[in-house]
C-alpha cells in the first residue's frame, strides 16, 4: 500500500494495480499490536537506533540498509501522522513513544496496542483518494510473468469467478508478508502462506536467510494469538511457575534489560525454564506467565486495551487480576526475497519486494520488535519509487505472447480444481508439514532433526502430487486457493529447512544445540536458496558491514 | 483433547452455478469447549466437506473477515464461543448483502460507499514532512478515536433496518469513518463531508434504530457518529444561510 502511494505520487502519468487475495484492509498487518520504531526523543539518536538494530540482528544485518532505515524511519512515521494515523500522545500533544525489546530508549511510536490496525487502515483509507491506484480485490496471483529475464506482470485467479487473468505492468512490487502458516503454532493469520516468496523463488530469485524464523516470546497457548511486547515495554514481568522473574534472577544473556531483552533470547529463556520443569502444565503444552497485574487497570486500559480483550476472549483470563499464560510462538520471517537497498530483486529485472516478503537485510538473524512496521513504510516507499523509475525506462512486452502465459495458467487451475487424485488431503499434508517444521526448525535445532525435516518436506512435495480435492465450483472456491497456498508454503518450508540445515552455528534466532557458538569465521554470510527442480540449491552472499564490527552479543 | 461438545451446525449453502436458491446443510461437529464458531466451520471445511466457502484470517477479532449471521445475530465467528450457543447453531451469510457463495457476501458496494465519504485527511495545504508531526491533545484524540476503531466487518450493515430496505443507504460504518475524519483536529474537510452527508441516502436516512451500535464488536458506536454527523451537517447548512461560506466560493 505504501509502495502504491509512493508510486502514484512520484509520477502523475502512471497507474498502479493493487492486487490482493483479500480486501486490502484484511491484510495481516492489521494484527500487529505494539508499535513502530523511529527516533523521536532528544535522548535518542540515529546512531543508537542503528547500533541497536545491528546488535539485535546478531551482526547479520547489512549496515548500509540499517543506516538508510533509521534515517527515514522518523520521516515515514511523521508522514503517516499527517495522513491521519491516531498515534497516542504525550501531555503536550507530541507523539508518545514506548520502550521495546532490544531498543536502548523509548523510540516506539504507538496507537494504544492496535498499531498495525491503525497503520493499515490509515494507509488504506489514504490510498482511496488516488484514482490511479486501481484495486483488484480477491485476486490470487498464481505466477509472475517473466519474459527474457524481465517481469511483465502477473497472472491472477479471480477468486469470485474462477477465471485467470493477466495483469500486465512494467514493474511488479511484491508485498505479501510472511509465511508463518508453515508452522503449527503461529501468531500469523490464515492468509500468511508465503505467496510472494514462492512466486519470486519459482521465477529464479533466491530466497535469503530463510533459516531465521522469529519466535515471539509471548503467544497465548492453544491459539498462538499474539500478546504484544508492549506489555513488557509498559513494565510487565515474565515469570515461571514459582513466580520467579527468571530473566532477572538467572543468566539468559539479557543482562539488565531483563524483560526488554531481544525476542530470540527471551524465547530461549522461556523454553529452558519449561525444560527445567519450571513451566505450568496445560492441555496446550507447558507455558510460562506474563504478569501485568502490578500495572493496574487504568494503565492496562489506556495502553493495552486489546491485550485485555484478547486475554478475556481467547484465554479466559483478565490480566488486570491474573497473569497471562504465554509460550514462544512463530511470529516473523527474517528471511525472504533477496532484494537490494532499492527493493530490487536479485535476478529478475522489474521485480521488487518490500516488507516481510522481502529480505533487504535490515533484520539479519533476529528482528527487533517494532522495526518491521516501520520497515513496511520505509522500504515500501523506496521500492515503489524504484519500480516507477524502472517502469519509465522499460519497454512493453509482446501482449499476445504474454496472454499465452495466462491461458496456460488457466489450464493448470482448471486441472487442479476439484481434482480426483491419490487421496491425499489438504489438511493432512498441511498438518504434516507444520509438524515437521516445528520438529526441525523450532527455537532450538540440531543436525538430525533438521535433516529429518528436510527429508519430510521433500516427501510432502511428492504427496502433494496425489492431492484430492472436493470442490469443483468456479465460484469462490476457497479449496483451490488453499491448494495453491499449500504449494507456496511447501516451497517456503523447503527453503527454511534446507537453509537451516546448512548453517552450522548459532546466530540470532537460529540456535543449535550441537553448535552453540556464533562462528564469524565460517558463517558471517547471508544464505541464498535458489529454486531447482532437483531440490533447493544453496549459495552465499557477503554481509555489508560498516562502522560496527561484529562483537559478542551480550546485553 | 478435553471433553467435546457435539453441536449441530446448520449452514447455508449456495453455489450460483448449481443451486437455484440457497439451501442448508447440517453437520454434526465435535467441538472442543474452547472453540469459537469459526473453529467449527474450519473443522467442517478440513474434515467433513471441503467445498464449504467462508472467509477468515486473523482469528483474533481484528481483520474483520469472518462476519456471518449466527442464530440470526450478526456475529464475528472468531469471537463467538460455541459453548455460549445452543445445541443447534444456524450459520447464514451476513444479512443485507448479495451472496457470492455459501457464507461469502459481496463487499464491493461498501468499498464504494467508504470511498464516497472521503475517509482521509483533507487540508487546504498539505504539511511537509520536515515540519514534523502535528500536535494533538488527548481531548482532540478522544473526539475521533472511537470511530477510528471500525474494522469494516459489516455486522452493522447486516443489523441495520434501513440498509435492509434501502441497500443504497450509505450505512453505519461508512458514515462513522467519514465523521471520524471530520472531527479529527488535523483535518479541514468537514465542510466537504457535510455536503455529502446532506445528500440523499446518507445520515438523514437513518431511523435511529441503534442496532448498529449494539452489534458492533469493537464498540465503535456508529449510531453516535451518525447523530453527530447529522447535527454537524445541519449546523453547517444553517450557518451557510446567515454567513458567507468562507473560502467555498
Amino acid at each position: 500500500m505504501r509502495a502504491a502511494i509512493a508510486a502514484v505520487e512520484a509520477d502523475p502519468d502512471i497507474s498502479v494495480a493493487l492486487v490482493s487475495k483479500v480486501y486490502p484492509m484484511r491484510s495481516h498487518t492489521v494484527s500487529a499490536e505494539g508499535g513502530a520504531a523511529g527516533v523521536a526523543r532528544e535522548d535518542d539518536s540515529l546512531e543508537m537506533h542503528g547500533f541497536d538494530t545491528v546488535k539485535g540482528s546478531d551482526f547479520l544485518g547489512d549496515q548500509d540498509v540499517i543506516q538508510y532505515f533509521v534515517e527515514h524511519a522518523p520521516k515515514e512515521l511523521t508522514r503517516l501522522e499527517h495522513w491521519g494515523c491516531p498515534w497516542s500522545r504525550n501531555e503536550d500533544g507530541s507523539v508518545a513513544t514506548r520502550a521495546f525489546g532490544g531498543m536502548s530508549t523509548k523510540r516506539t511510536w504507538y496507537a494504544a496496542d492496535k498499531v498495525g490496525f491503525h497503520m493499515l487502515h490509515s494507509l488504506f483509507q489514504h490510498s482511496l483518494r488516488f484514482d490511479r491506484i486501481v484495486r483488484y480485490d480477491e485476486q490470487f496471483v498464481t505466477k509472475l510473468i517473466v519474459d527474457g529475464g524481465q517481469v511483465r506482470g502477473v497472472t491472477a485467479l479471480d477468486i469470485r469467478e474462477g477465471v485467470v487473468r493477466c495483469i500486465l505492468g512494467r514493474a511488479v512490487v511484491l508485498c505479501t508478508g510472511g509465511a508463518g502458516k508453515i508452522f503449527p503454532f503461529t501468531t500469523n493469520g490464515n492468509i500468511k502462506t508465503g505467496d510472494g516468496m514462492a512466486l519470486a523463488y519459482r521465477s529464479g530469485v533466491p530466497l535469503k536467510d530463510m533459516e531465521f524464523v522469529q519466535y515471539h516470546p509471548t503467544g497465548l497457548p492453544g491459539t498462538g494469538i499474539l500478546i504484544t511486547e508492549a506489555t513488557r515495554g509498559e513494565g510487565g514481568h515474565v515469570k515461571n511457575k514459582d513466580g520467579e522473574r527468571f530473566l532477572v534472577t538467572r543468566d539468559y544473556g539479557v543482562g539488565k534489560k531483563a524483560e526488554l531483552g531481544p525476542r530470540d533470547m527471551i524465547s530461549r529463556a522461556i523454553v529452558q525454564e519449561i525444560e527445567a520443569g519450571r513451566g505450568i502444565d496445560s492441555q496446550y503444552g507447558q507455558y510460562a506467565l506474563l504478569d501485568l497485574t502490578h500495572l493496574g487497570e487504568e494503565k492496562i486500559d489506556s495502553r493495552l486495551p486489546m491485550v485485555r480483550e484478547l486475554c478475556k476472549i481467547y484465554a479466559g483470563v483478565d490480566p488486570v487480576y491474573e497473569p497471562i499464560p504465554i509460550r514462544p510462538v512463530v511470529h516473523y520471517m527474517m528471511g525472504g526475497v533477496d532484494v537490494d537497498i532499492d527493493g530490487k530483486a536479485n535476478g529478475v529485472s522489474g521485480l521488487f519486494a518490500a516488507g516481510e516478503t522481502a529480505c533487504v537485510s535490515l533484520n539479519g538473524a533476529n528482528r527487533l520488535g517494532s522495526n518491521s512496521l516501520t520497515e513496511c513504510l520505509v522500504f515500501g516507499a523506496r521500492s515503489g519509487l524504484s519500480a516507477v523509475n524502472f517502469a519509465k525506462g522499460a519497454s512493453a512486452g509482446d501482449d499476445a505472447a504474454l496472454a499465452k502465459v495466462g491461458e496456460a495458467e488457466q489450464g493448470r487451475i482448471d486441472a487442479l480444481r476439484g481434482k480426483q487424485g491419490g487421496g491425499e488431503t489438504l489438511a493432512g499434508i498441511r498438518g504434516d508439514m507444520q509438524k515437521a517444521m516445528e520438529s526441525g526448525c523450532g527455537v532450538y535445532r540440531e543436525e538430525a532433526t533438521m535433516q529429518q525435516t528436510v527429508r519430510d518436506i521433500a516427501e510432502l512435495e511428492g504427496r502433494y502430487a496425489n492431492l484430492s480435492l472436493e470442490d469443483s465450483s468456479k465460484v469462490f472456491n476457497t479449496e483451490i486457493v488453499a491448494a495453491l497456498e499449500l504449494e507456496n508454503m511447501l516451497d517456503c518450508a523447503r527453503a527454511v529447512s534446507n537453509s537451516a540445515a546448512s548453517r552450522n552455528e548459532s546466530r540470532g534466532a537460529h540456535t543449535r544445540r550441537d553448535a552453540t557458538a556464533r562462528d564469524d569465521v565460517n558463517f558471517l554470510y547471508h544464505t541464498l536458496c535458489h529454486f531447482d527442480p532437483a531440490g533447493p540449491r544453496l549459495d552465499k552472499k557477503d554481509v555489508t558491514l560498516g562502522r560496527w564490527e561484529p562483537e559478542e552479543r551480550k546485553y | 483433547m478435553a471433553e467435546t461438545l457435539v453441536k449441530k451446525f446448520v449452514v447455508t449453502r449456495f453455489d450460483p452455478d448449481k443451486d437455484e436458491a440457497p439451501r442448508t446443510e447440517s453437520y454434526e461437529v465435535p467441538c472442543h469447549p474452547d472453540w469459537k464458531v469459526l473453529d467449527a466451520l474450519n473443522h467442517i471445511k478440513d474434515e467433513i466437506d471441503g467445498s464449504l466457502a467462508h472467509r477468515w484470517s486473523c482469528r483474533m477479532s481484528v481483520c474483520g473477515s469472518c462476519g456471518m449471521n449466527v442464530n440470526g445475530q450478526p456475529t464475528l465467528t472468531c469471537k463467538k464461543a460455541v459453548s455460549d450457543l445452543p445445541d443447534t447453531v444456524e450459520v447464514t451469510p451476513l444479512a443485507n448483502f448479495p451472496v457470492v457463495r455459501d457464507l461469502v457476501v459481496e463487499l464491493d458496494g461498501f468499498m464504494e460507499k467508504l470511498k464516497s465519504v472521503k475517509p482521509w485527511i483533507i487540508r487546504a495545504k498539505e504539511k511537509a514532512v520536515e515540519e514534523g508531526p502535528m500536535r494533538q491533545s488527548q481531548a482532540e484524540l478522544e473526539e475521533f478515536k472511537q470511530f477510528s476503531m471500525c474494522i469494516n466487518c459489516m455486522l452493522c450493515y447486516a443489523a441495520c433496518p434501513v440498509v435492509a430496505n434501502e441497500p443504497e443507504f450509505l450505512g453505519p460504518a461508512a458514515i462513522a469513518l467519514g465523521h471520524r475524519y471530520s472531527v479529527d483536529s488535523r483535518d479541514e474537510g468537514a465542510a466537504e463531508r457535510n455536503e455529502i452527508f446532506r445528500g440523499e441516502g446518507t445520515v438523514f436516512a437513518c431511523s435511529y434504530a441503534n442496532e448498529c451500535s449494539e452489534v458492533c464488536p469493537k464498540h465503535v458506536d456508529p449510531a453516535a457518529a451518525v447523530n453527530q454527523a447529522k447535527f454537524n451537517a445541519v449546523i453547517d447548512w444553517a450557518a451557510g444561510l446567515v454567513l458567507p461560506r468562507g473560502g467555498k466560493e
